[in-house]
């Protein structure tokens, strides 16, 4: 089985609104390493402006998940998982993720590509917070390792 | 604003050891449950040489050196935050049961635009003498 071409373009339904939680936050900071206060401590991060705790720069990977699992899921779109590596990734922010968001996420597959026996997919995941206004645009290459 | 930005300058350095523990806590902080990332037997069965770091785990350490120096007095100025980043996953992290896996990260200035308050930051991750990240761009602002 191949990944299929004709991917490419295709939108799926928003997933479930997901909402950031204080603690997921801290969670995910400890988990990264992080010390920051902004993360880590409400009162530090009210103090420099934000609602709640900041969450860390790789945290919308979280969210980007779901959607990257509709991918994989879909009938017709030729993806062996066990045959996916992570290619590279990028995350694009108009504002940081703070608890109290709830964002929803909208996958697009940006592009499907060929090279060399292997495929590539790019998954775009745009997600908005609960005003509708853009968050943080997470992009995935993903790498299908053809037959050996 | 502190200190000048000049292109080159490096702003950040940390080593930090990447332990199962390490790989555990993220699998569960981030939901990725893939388990090459907690299984050796498993991640023999499909040809890795060892139990590897989830590339996210990698890319999500890397950048916190340049969120401290963002919130330090060295930093850019307030309100510093990153705008965007991005990686390539070049070389898998092996991660020994009994070792862990030492990474390096340096962050250094590779641009800056002092009048829209922008740099970019170019990270260099190594693992065993390698570096594990391409293109590793981190866009910071601040006010």
């Amino acid at each position: 089985m191949s990944v299929n071409p004709d991917l490419a373009g295709r939108t799926f339904p928003p997933v479930a609104p997901y909402l950031v939680g204080r603690e997921k936050i801290r969670e995910f900071a400890r988990a990264t390493a992080s010390t920051s206060p902004l993360s880590l401590d409400p009162e530090a991060a009210r103090k420099a402006g934000y609602a709640d705790v900041v969450a860390p720069p790789t945290f919308a990977i979280v969210v980007q998940e779901s959607t990257l699992q509709q991918l994989l899921a879909e009938p017709d779109a030729g993806i062996d998982f066990s045959r996916v590596v992570h290619g590279d990734q990028r995350f694009t922010y108009t504002r940081p993720i703070v608890a109290g968001d709830e964002l929803t996420a909208t996958l697009t597959v940006a592009g499907v590509k060929s090279l060399g026996g292997h495929s590539m997919v790019t998954a775009e995941s745009v997600m908005v917070d609960g005003a509708g206004a853009h968050v943080v645009t997470a992009v995935s290459t993903l790498v299908v390792r053809g037959d050996e | 604003m502190s200190a000048a930005l000049e292109v080159g300058a490096v702003v950040a350095e940390k080593t930090l050891t990447l332990t199962r523990d390490s790989l555990v806590r993220y699998a569960g902080a981030s939901g990725d449950f893939n388990p090459i990332h907690y299984r050796d037997d498993v991640a023999t069965s499909v040809g890795l040489p060892g139990v590897l770091a989830h590339g996210m785990l990698t890319m999500g350490v890397a950048v916190q050196p340049v969120v401290d120096w963002l919130a330090s007095e060295s930093g850019p100025g307030v309100g510093g935050w990153v705008a965007d980043y991005q990686v390539r996953f070049t070389r898998p992290v092996v991660v020994d049961p009994e070792t862990g896996a030492e990474l390096t990260i340096s962050a250094k200035l590779g641009q800056v635009d002092e009048a829209a308050k922008t740099a970019r930051v170019d990270l260099t991750v190594t693992f065993d003498g390698q570096t594990v990240l391409g293109k590793a761009q981190v866009r910071v602002a601040w006010a």
